[in-house]
């Protein structure tokens, strides 16, 4: 396949509120290439989370075009938009607010296994025990209900979940923003892993610059829907361009700050 | 040391189980004092027990939870009064106004008897010494601002509402005390804002209510817990700061909860880190940071991905 | 639902034991009472404890009044639950289409859902039977015909909630066909609530099937406890047993039904913790 794995052009979608419309995303345009991690950050209301969800369409844009695997990703409609979602998945930031209150590992990682018949129906507890190892977890935790096992473990699930339909994009939406520091080191390690081995692209939308700056390929700084600044993560961490770039590096917190600012 | 403001000692808490979890022991054996005036962080991650502790502090821990230990409020000795909060005009260290037990300042912003930008009011004596009074003494800021307001009522109206409830002033006072605290935690157009509901506010704007909110009655000590969590990195470092300045200038002792070593390093005197349950370490921000003494503390401070870490994938090109 | 919370609760006890021993009534009547209920036991208005054989006396006709209630019981059971079920099902099902579909299929439903709901439960019940014919299955589809309303309604509440959670976006993003994600992940989620109307429906049930029967539009082939009311109105000043026992029969039965649901309801509610 030639050509970038995603194409997005002037993506926009509006919200209406009271007191007038609100562009969330406002003409936003990138592209991905296959098996690299694009960071999307910005500050509150930047409409980061509002491109990934318009990427994995469970908002549908205003205008815009997406194309996804060199196909017109916004024009798939009903079964045959079900059948291509497995080539792009999504892991979401609360890894218990992702999945049913009654469901058990089992079932999770069985869903999209049985949805796109990756696996005959007697193949899939071992391709379920296989996934379960895969991101780090104990084959016997396939039992288990969702709520019982930790935030961490609920998050490799999540990943195994993503990872279940062999997909070329995951959008990784605040994936790690909800776990502890300790844990989180390992769960970003478990994803560049994957990446490595499955060349899987990454849509990271997140707000911990230092951990793009380290994991992330390219980084895009929104602000107010539209795009602020882009490029290379390592060098626009290191020198933002942007007033926003600069106030979001400049606001990260870091050990003993020379300038503490007056308030 | 200066006596301290709090004195905890071998403090365990315990939650009773009930439908949902299990019983556990949150804490246990926390010994801890917390001084007049500083900056204390409490850090840790999910578990560690650094909320419960906040909540035990603050009494606010539910009535099924048992309580072992003690803890000890001294802010309301004899000859110690909170000190008024007052703007850069006037101010106690240039002696305009008297500390003595004898004079009770009733000072109205509307009688025009100051510039019209101090709060005054009457006190309420308390009865009972050693107990701390919620709102009264000790000042409470919640992680979700979203969750702490009360949606139907006005902004103007919660902040006033603590500021007639602890000092008895009418609605009209309050409210001008209220406008006033408004602008104190920087919110544009305070008079404004007094009509407006939460739900008009951002994230970082219903923060600074709820802070507000919290200072109102002049409370001693003001714990915020995960009060910045919810927020983005811009709007968390001005909350810090202004966190930071209203502690200065009231002379207010801060209780800083939070999971990001990092950011309390920059805000607190103090750091104590918390883990399953018991205290490991304690000690000045310059010791815990630089010559940490608890491998967990250490731990933590290597997982803080900070902005001169070495990158783990290879820029410029994919793969 | 804590077996343990529950029987802590004495309200909810006494609930239970109530609805325990309706059931063994019902479940015991036709070993107990072997025959036909409706059979000649006795000379007729034989006060009760007079004689041990029919220790509850009989009617006017000389039925034995215990051995009608037993019976009664079963029918009551039968038709309180049965109702409650099919508007319990009926309306989820409804509830759950129209708050995950949205849109004009929402409106539609929402309509059809006003229109059975302005209409008294109880006339429409009366008028349903009155032209169907009487028979337990009619009268069972009559009560339910009114009830459904209220589940769907709350069950359109739950599901407009649900529908924006993150597991739902989660089974969207997998691929899962949308009535799967209705049936499959919401509405198991959005039932709690809706089984909380349950109790009030099945005690309902069984006071608008007494009335039914009360009025002579219940089955005539069976025994119900409102066709013994009825039965014991000619002789209210001379025998006025006839009527106040199975009358406290069905206060019992639906306290018991009121008292258990509560507590049913009380010790499953999940109490948002604090942290």
């Amino acid at each position: 396949m030639s050509g970038p794995l995603l194409s997005v052009a002037g993506l926009s979608k509006r919200f209406d509120r009271a007191g007038g419309t609100v562009m969330a995303v406002d003409g936003v345009s990138f592209a991905m290439e296959p098996g690299e991690t694009l960071a999307l950050a910005g500050p509150s209301g930047s409409g980061k989370s509002t491109v990934a969800r318009l990427v994995t369409r469970l908002v549908e844009p205003d205008a815009g075009a997406v194309s996804f695997e060199g196909q017109d990703w916004l024009a798939l409609r009903g079964a045959a938009l079900r059948a291509r979602r497995a080539r792009l998945q999504m892991v979401f930031q609360d890894p218990l607010a992702a999945f049913n209150p009654r469901a058990t590992v089992a079932r999770v990682l069985d869903d999209p296994l049985r949805i796109h018949g990756i696996v005959a129906r007697s193949e899939r507890p071992r391709r379920i025990a296989a996934l379960l190892e895969r991101v780090g977890l104990e084959a016997s935790l396939a039992g288990r209900a969702i709520h019982e096992i930790s935030g961490g473990q609920r998050q490799r699930v999540a990943i195994a979940r993503a990872i279940a339909t062999k997909p070329s994009l995951i959008v990784l939406d605040e994936a790690v923003s909800a776990l502890d520091v300790s844990v989180r080191a390992k769960i970003v390690e478990l994803l560049l892993d994957l990446q490595r081995e499955e060349k899987i692209a990454y849509l990271f939308i997140g707000h911990d610059l230092g951990l793009m700056r380290v994991a992330a390929h390219r980084l895009i700084i929104l602000d107010g829907g539209r795009i602020a600044e882009q490029g290379d993560a390592l060098a626009v961490i290191d020198a933002p361009q942007s007033a926003i770039g600069k106030a979001l590096v400049a606001a990260a917190p870091r050990f003993f700050r020379t300038d503490r600012e007056a308030s | 040391m200066t006596a301290p403001l709090v004195s905890v000692r071998d403090l365990g808490v315990a939650y009773a189980g009930g439908r949902e979890a299990r019983a556990r022991q949150a804490l246990h054996g926390v010994d801890l004092d917390i001084a007049a005036g500083e900056r204390l962080a409490v850090i840790g991650e999910s578990g560690s027990g650094k909320s419960t502790l906040a909540l035990a502090i603050a009494g606010l821990l539910p009535g099924t939870a048992g309580v072992a230990g003690s803890i000890q409020w001294f802010g309301n000795r004899e000859g110690q009064r909170s000190p008024p909060s007052v703007l850069p005009d006037i101010s106690p260290s240039r002696g305009e106004i008297s500390q003595s037990p004898a004079s009770k300042p009733l000072i109205s912003p509307l009688e025009g008897e100051m510039s019209g930008r101090t709060e005054g009011g009457e006190e309420r004596p308390s009865k009972d010494t050693r107990t701390a009074r919620p709102g009264r003494d000790i000042g409470f800021v919640f992680q979700d601002p979203a969750a702490s307001l009360d949606p139907v009522l006005s902004v103007g109206e919660q902040v006033a509402e603590v500021a007639r409830a602890h000092f008895g002033l009418d609605w009209t006072h309050a409210y001008a005390r209220a406008a006033d605290l408004l602008g104190r935690v920087r919110l544009p157009d305070p008079r404004g804002a007094l009509r407006a509901f939460p739900h008009q506010l951002s994230g970082g704007q219903k923060q600074r209510v709820a802070i507000a909110a919290a200072i109102a009655a002049r409370p001693k000590l003001l714990i915020a817990d995960e009060a910045t969590s919810a927020l983005d990195a811009i709007v968390q470092a001005e909350i810090v700061a202004l966190l930071r300045r209203l502690t200065e200038e009231d002379g207010m002792t801060l209780l800083f909860v939070s999971h990001d070593i990092a950011l309390a390093a920059g805000l607190a005197d103090r750091i104590a880190v918390f883990r399953g349950g018991g205290m490991v370490e304690l000690g000045s921000v310059a010791q815990v940071i630089e010559a940490p003494r608890h491998a967990y503390t250490r731990a933590l401070l290597d997982a803080h991905i900070g902005l001169d870490a070495v990158p783990l994938v290879a820029t410029g090109q994919a793969r | 639902m804590s077996a343990a919370l529950f029987f802590r609760m004495p309200e909810a006890v006494v609930g239970a034991v109530i609805l325990a021993a309706l059931a063994l009534m019902a479940l015991a009547a036709p070993f107990v009472f072997p025959g036909d209920p409706l059979a000649i036991a006795g000379p007729p208005l034989t006060p009760p404890f007079r004689d041990w054989a029919l220790p509850l006396g009989t009617d006017r006709l000389g039925r034995d009044v215990l051995a009608e209630l037993f019976h009664g019981a079963r029918t009551s059971l039968a038709v309180g639950l049965a109702a409650a079920a099919a508007s319990l099902a009926v309306g989820a099902v409804v509830g759950t289409l129209a708050g995950f579909a949205g849109g004009l299929i929402d409106e539609a439903l929402m309509r059809v859902t006003d229109a059975f709901q302005t209409v008294p439960g109880f006339l429409l019940a009366l008028a349903f039977v009155s032209v169907v014919g009487p028979s337990l299955g009619v009268v069972v589809a009559a009560i339910a015909l009114s009830a459904w309303t209220g589940p769907a309604r709350v069950a359109r509440a739950e599901v407009l909630s649900i529908r924006e959670r993150d597991y739902v976006a989660g089974a969207r993003v997998i691929g899962m066909h949308p009535l799967e994600i209705a049936f499959r992940e919401v509405l198991p989620n959005a039932l709690p609530p809706v089984l909380a109307l349950s109790s009030v429906i099945v005690a309902a049930a069984i006071l608008t099937e007494a009335a039914l029967s009360f009025l002579g539009l219940g089955d005539p082939n069976r025994v119900t406890w409102g066709g013994m009311i009825a039965e014991g109105r000619a002789v209210l000043r001379s025998a006025p047993f006839l009527s106040i026992v199975p009358g406290i029969a069905l206060v019992l039965t639906v306290l018991g039904v009121y008292l258990a649901g509560e507590g049913a309801v009380e010790s499953s509610a999940v109490r948002r913790s604090l942290s």
